[in-house]
């Protein structure tokens, strides 16, 4: 199983998830073009490394874990699109295989340079807004500085991402000045351990346990929480950053 | 201090049980009102221990010393500038982790300090043994364990407390290396007196607590240079923010605190256990939720209702007997409508409803339930611009608004609260709806009446969006904790209940008998008559009202329900359909619906948040009714409705 291709399932999930679907194998063979027996034994897979839940005869969600990559890899495409369409005036048909090749090469430090000179673009060419960075910055005049200290970044997603049970790290918390406080004084503090516990229907609260209780979080609040959901205990590991794969624990103490 | 006098504040995150150590020690010797100026509740009250009097004062639960939420400033400002010469920490031993965070902050102010390491039951059935000696060392303040509710430990407490007082002060226990030297050098530096220690005035301008940097900076404005300079060190060695980096300070040495002193065994899965799963279960949290809050206001109104009439028989019984006294002539009735009938309106439309009210809210909040319907209703109540907290005072409103608007303190900014407030006044309460149903459905037709009620509900939904986008402050959702269910004591919420409704009576009667008054006097002195020649052009050309509306409209202020008697009384027919067309029914009914809460309503408003706030709220409600009432009657019109 090459890492392009676990891309590859876990952007064409995304897409649909995001339209507030379950990707089901069927659409999902229609849409990678892979024959069916092949979809379930790789959602099987990606099941069991964590990146997806299944739920027969309903679909495949993305995990917390799965989020963070797919949002990676959809970014990288978006940006990519964008580059290819606006600034080298590909015509617009050609620049998503393009961009669906490239986006598996290009390292997460190049995508923060690309995003930095296209001036931050917040939508695709199909008006479907790009993830937003996993950096921990306020500007593109800090991302300059950060996006050195790496050339590939950990696994990084929103707090409402992560699922039932699934276990994080915060990274870093974004947005208003007061609320990213009032999270904090929570005991929501870069490096605190928190595991999801439940998310309340109809775009509810989330309900994480965080230092030995129980809190409750607004989606939008949660929204602002970056957690880290890469852990090292993962059979699957990314073949391709050039040096030792990133630890954790290393980065936080 | 005096000799035989002592003050002692309790201190703590919330749901720690500190109301029912206040509860058990003072008794029936407690006074609740609020902190001079805002809307905070300050409990106070007095006990004898050994030929001690003691005063104990319960400040707000709270989870910071920031200045998020006025419920942090006033506990700040009396902790550091009144100075209690003891405080009492309550720390939850179930959640010792976060509440420890706390402590450390408390610690940093220096007072004289005991903890109360609380509701040990509850996290030895959760598997949590807490050693409270070691607990004591680490912390350098004495820890007494308790269980308040079944008042284990409280006389140890009290004992510990007076010894504290003649005790030294405790310290801030230092942070990291690298950010406690920076501390230092900032205090170093620090030449201007302040009621505040002065390493606390250091970590506070790292942390860019906007109140000590103007206390700072507007005498010393040099020292923000070398603040900066250390912020800035601070960032990049850490690379967060400072705030952030603070935070996490005073949580590591909680954290560190709390192991050290923790020894885990494992629990049982226990009935409470699946009771608090099946509460916030996407399918089982709503049916329960639907039951219980069914049950709650019905049992509420109900039960206010049945109250209510039974009151308002024994006054009817009074005037009678007071008239067969007195004889009925202008003096007498004029002393019965201006001086008594204001009285009766409160004691006949509000209590009522606000005694269970209060007794049933502080029952649902003690028992941790509360949090799980905020938690479920979150997403509902975000569509009106509020959070999950302010489902509760929003369906109070449907029994009574006065409720509601004081329910809104379970909102923890100014800005959510008054939103609430504001939207809560806005629903269609029991009184409002006796004048649809009794005018719109029985004479023009139920569906019409369902027609208003929508009406009102896209209303509140599009005023309470405006008032999302217009009220000050930077909006904040949901985030509490979610506290597990206990037992609420029985003998504290009926004591809260009671010390309530007593400052609620003494607050707002006195608003609602001169108002009554007012009305009344210029009733006798004819300006009703002038009054209503003056809203003519209003009533009767704008909303196509005959003219004697005017008066209805402003006797309606005193009491929604009574508008259609009064009506009827002045047209001389209570057969409304031979008086108004339906247009005006429906019209009369919406303006009625919308146009001002009642006087117990703006009482409470301005209780809550002050006279011009409540001033406001009326007249955006007045302005939107008579607006919306012309618009109404004339596309009723065009619709070919009589």
């Amino acid at each position: 199983m090459s890492s392009a291709s676990v891309e590859e399932y876990l952007e064409a999930i995304y897409n649909f998830n995001e339209k507030g679907k379950l990707a089901k194998n069927q659409d999902l063979s229609e849409k990678l073009k892979v024959s069916p027996p092949s979809v379930t034994q790789m959602i099987q897979r990606l099941a069991e490394d964590g990146f997806v839940a299944y739920e027969p005869y309903k679909g495949t969600q993305l995990t917390g874990k799965g989020m963070a990559l797919a949002q990676k890899v959809v970014r990288k495409h978006r940006l990519l699109e964008v580059f290819l369409y606006e600034t080298l005036g590909l015509s617009r048909d050609r620049v998503h295989e393009q961009a669906c090749k490239m986006e598996h090469s290009i390292t997460d430090e190049t995508t923060s340079a690309l995003c930095k000179a296209l001036d931050k673009p917040e939508r695709c060419i199909d008006d479907d807004p790009i993830p937003e960075c996993n950096l921990n910055v306020q500007d593109c005049e800090e991302c300059e500085v950060a996006r050195t200290k790496h050339t590939e970044q950990p696994l990084i997603t929103q707090l409402n991402n992560l699922k039932p049970n699934e276990e994080g790290r915060v990274a870093f918390i974004r947005g208003g000045r007061q609320s990213s406080r009032r999270i904090q004084e929570m005991g929501l503090t870069p490096g605190t351990l928190l595991k999801m516990v439940n998310a309340a229907p109809f775009n509810g609260p989330v309900e994480v346990e965080v230092r030995g209780t129980s809190l409750a979080l607004g989606r939008n609040l949660a929204g602002q929480v970056y957690v880290e959901v890469e852990d090292e205990t993962q059979s699957w590991k990314r073949p391709h950053p050039h040096g030792p794969h990133h630890n954790i624990q290393s980065q936080m103490k | 201090m005096s000799e035989n006098k002592l003050n002692i504040a309790l201190a703590g995150n919330a749901n720690v049980g500190k109301s029912v150590i206040f509860n058990q020690l003072t008794g029936l010797h407690q006074h609740v009102g609020n902190w001079p100026g805002k809307t905070v509740e300050r409990a106070e009250g007095t006990l004898n221990y050994e030929g001690r009097e003691i005063d104990v004062i319960d400040l707000p639960g709270i989870y910071s010393l920031t200045t998020y939420s006025i419920e942090e400033v006033v506990s700040r400002e009396y902790i550091a500038v009144e100075q209690p010469d003891v405080i009492i920490n309550v720390v939850d031993a179930s959640a010792l982790e976060r509440n420890l965070a706390f402590t450390v902050q408390l610690l940093e102010l220096m007072p004289r300090m005991v903890v109360a390491l609380n509701q040990i039951d509850i996290a030895e059935a959760k598997g949590i043994i807490i050693y409270p000696e070691e607990l004591s060392e680490a912390l350098g303040v004495p820890v007494v364990p308790t269980v308040a509710i079944k008042g284990a430990g409280l006389t140890e407490l009290i004992k510990a407390a007076i010894n504290a007082a003649n005790g030294p002060q405790c310290k801030p226990i230092p942070y990291g290396t690298e950010v406690e030297n920076r501390i230092n050098r900032i205090t170093e530096n620090l030449n201007i007196e302040t009621p505040y220690p002065k390493r606390w005035v250091a970590v506070k301008l790292l942390e860019n607590d906007e109140t000590i940097e103007e206390i700072v900076y507007s005498t010393t404005p040099d020292l923000k240079e070398l603040v900066d300079e250390e912020k800035q060190q601070i960032e990049a060695i850490h690379g967060h923010e400072i705030s952030s980096i603070i935070t996490s300070e005073r949580f590591s040495i909680a954290s560190r605190i709390a192991e050290d002193v923790t020894r885990y065994v494992v629990p049982e899965v226990s009935f409470k256990d699946r009771l608090e799963e099946a509460s916030s279960h996407p399918v089982i949290g709503y049916i329960v939720m639907a039951l219980s809050i069914l049950t709650v206001f019905y049992s509420i109104f109900s039960f206010g209702d049945w109250l209510a009439s039974l009151l308002d028989t024994f006054f009817i019984a009074l005037k009678t007997s007071y008239y067969d006294m007195f004889g009925v002539t202008s003096v007498t009735k004029f002393i019965w409508e201006a001086g008594v009938d204001g009285f009766i309106g409160g004691v006949v439309v509000a209590l009522p409803y606000i005694g269970p009210f209060y007794l049933v809210l502080g029952l649902l909040e003690d028992s941790g339930y509360l949090a799980r319907v905020a938690y479920l209703m979150d997403s509902a109540m975000h569509a009106i611009g509020l959070h999950g907290k302010g489902f509760i005072p929003v369906m109070l409103g449907f029994g009574c608004n006065v409720p509601a608007v004081l329910g809104a303190r379970i909102m923890e900014t100014e800005r959510e609260r008054l939103i609430c407030a504001f939207v809560a006044s806005l629903v269609p309460c029991a009184a409002r709806s006796i004048v649809i149903m009794g005018l719109v459905a029985a004479y023009v037709g139920f569906r019409w009446a369902i027609l208003l009620y929508l009406i009102d509900f896209l209303l509140i939904f599009a005023l309470g969006r405006i008032a999302y986008k217009v009220a000050p402050d930077e909006p904040v959702g949901l985030i509490m904790e979610m506290p597990g269910f206990r037992l609420p004591s029985a003998k504290t919420s009926a004591q809260r209940t009671w010390f309530r409704l007593k400052y609620f009576i003494y607050e707002a009667f006195p608003i609602m008998m001169i108002g009554n008054f007012v009305i009344q006097v210029a009733a006798i002195l004819g300006l009703l008559g002038i009054v209503e020649d003056f809203m003519s052009p209003i009533t009767v050309w704008w909303l196509g009202l005959p003219t004697a509306a005017g008066v209805v409209l402003i006797f309606g202020v005193l009491r929604k329900e009574l508008t259609l008697i009064l009506l009827g009384s002045l047209m001389g027919t209570t057969n409304f359909a031979t008086i108004l067309t339906p247009v005006q029914m429906f019209v009369f009914a919406f303006v009625v619906m919308v146009y001002v809460p009642c006087l117990s309503t703006i009482a409470a408003l301005v209780k809550e948040f002050g006279t011009r706030k409540a001033f406001i709220i009326s007249i955006v409600e007045i302005g939107v009714a008579v607006i919306l009432g012309g618009i109404i009657m004339r596309i009723l019109i065009l619709l070919g409705l009589p």
